[in-house]
């Protein structure tokens, strides 16, 4: 089978790969590019331990070939955290809350936090848990995992945040 | 899980597409969101020759009033169904069905057109098409035709779209202000396909139901369109033994398989269920 050029931006840097047209764009990440930071979770678009932020949307990297992802801005969790290596204020969040125990469905959760809270800035809890609804985690029952989104919504709104108890 | 090889196409405008449909073998495939035909691939359920990606197209994208009907491009994500300021004002029902879909992300991806050509019967949208009376606007080598929704869906995933057609758009009649509209869906979790599940768009005049149609989403191979239930409460006042009729006329046409969402039994009646309650939620939130 003919290899395809496909070429995108992701993280910032332009890059390209030769790979197949059935190449999965979490694939392509993973094994072209070498970014291990999406996981592959279900392989079948239920788990989101894959999603990735793709031209202003929550992905799942899993669901969509890389050549339909040819020319687009891609986001990873590679590259949240500043050029000086400073935690992004989610990943920041989650590590204060505790909002991640085995954390396999980390890089996933906090990408699609990522996006819930560009469009939301302020979200109910509610709204917090709908809109993390295509992410699963097996292990920490989601209560951390909010706590950490709403930590990371007050600190960007540059509100005091309360510290989960130890 | 690795699909299977294809050649991919990525074409411009819909007269491209269809260029290319006619060209390409019978085992070519239109993708749209692909979120139901790429985890169809990696199953190997399906094995399409030639992907022609329609992201790439931009006409039948957006939803604009014409003539009383609402026009959905058909590659129209369900995310922008829910955003869309027009069907929250003129057709509610279809923001309420688009946010039971899947999740968030296959939201982003995910279109109305995909969702209502696909033929699954365990699609959200094709009921309520029917009970709309909506219809398709198939685009071909000879130009385009219409075909209403009800008349769409032969047996699960056959379609009356033809080889070499495209579905462009999605035409729903405008429903008059003050109908009532619901959507009732019975599923196990977020993401999930129905148990069962109906929808009810309604209209009032001094207290009793003046028209009624429903639709029916996964108890048999297509949607259905359930017309003895809807007759059943024409002229009524909605009350406990106008709904029972109803229920029961839409249990009488389902035919629902055993699955790991329930047995046949089970769903044959979560669909009465099912049409009680969108006809109960759709009378209150009409006015006379």
């Amino acid at each position: 089978m003919s290899l395809t050029n496909v070429s995108m931006t992701v993280n910032g840097k332009a890059v390209s790969a030769a790979v197949e047209p059935r190449t999965l764009l979490i694939h392509y990440l993973r094994e072209n590019l070498g970014l291990t930071g999406a996981h592959i979770g279900c392989d079948t678009s239920h788990c989101g331990a894959c999603t990735v932020d793709l031209d202003g949307r929550s992905v799942k990297s899993c669901t969509m070939f890389a050549v339909q992802a040819a020319g687009a801005n891609v986001l990873t969790i590679e590259g949240l955290a500043g050029a000086d290596g400073k935690l992004h204020v989610l990943q920041e969040a989650f590590r204060e809350m505790h909002g991640l125990q085995c954390g396999y469905c980390t890089p996933g959760m906090i990408m699609r936090a990522y996006r819930l809270l560009k469009e939301n800035p302020s979200p109910s809890e509610s709204e917090i848990r709908i809109g993390i609804s295509g992410n699963l985690c097996r292990c920490t029952g989601y209560q951390n995992i909010v706590g950490a989104i709403q930590y990371a919504a007050a600190k960007m709104a540059g509100l005091e945040v309360k510290e989960a108890a130890e | 899980m690795i699909p299977g090889s294809f050649e991919y196409h990525r074409p411009a405008d819909l007269a491209e597409a269809v260029a290319l449909l006619g060209k390409l073998d019978s085992d070519a495939r239109v993708i749209a969101g692909g979120h139901s035909l790429i985890p169809m691939m990696k199953l190997r359920l399906a094995a399409p020759t030639h992907l022609v990606d329609l992201a790439g197209v931009a006409e039948p994208k957006g939803v604009r009033l014409e003539n009383g009907e609402i026009v959905i491009g058909a590659m129209t994500t369900q995310h922008e169904v829910i955003g869309s300021e027009l069907l929250a004002r003129h057709a509610p029902i279809l923001r309420e069905t688009a946010e039971l879909i899947a999740d968030p992300q296959v939201r982003y991806q995910g279109t109305i057109g995909g969702n209502v050509a696909n033929g699954d019967p365990g699609n959200d949208m094709p009921a309520l098409m029917m009970a709309f009376g909506a219809s398709y606007v198939l685009r071909g080598a000879n130009g385009e035709r219409r075909v209403a929704a009800r008349d769409y869906y032969l047996l699960p995933y056959e379609t009356a779209t033809r080889p070499g057609e495209v579905l462009a758009a999605i035409r729903v009649p405008a429903p008059p202000a003050g109908h009532g509209g619901a959507y009732e869906k019975l599923k196990r979790k977020v993401g999930d396909y129905a148990a069962a599940a109906a929808a009810a768009i309604l209209t009032v005049a001094g207290g009793r139901v003046a028209t009624c149609a429903i639709g029916l989403t996964n108890v048999a191979g297509t949607p259905l369109l359930a017309r003895d239930a809807a007759a059943a409460v024409v002229g009524t006042a909605l009350d406990k033994p106008a709904l029972a009729r109803a229920a029961a006329a839409a249990t009488a046409i389902t035919e629902p398989a055993a699955d790991g969402r329930g047995s046949a039994e089970y769903r044959v009646r979560m669909a009465g269920v099912m049409t009680a309650r969108a006809l109960a939620r759709a009378f209150a939130r009409a006015s006379s």
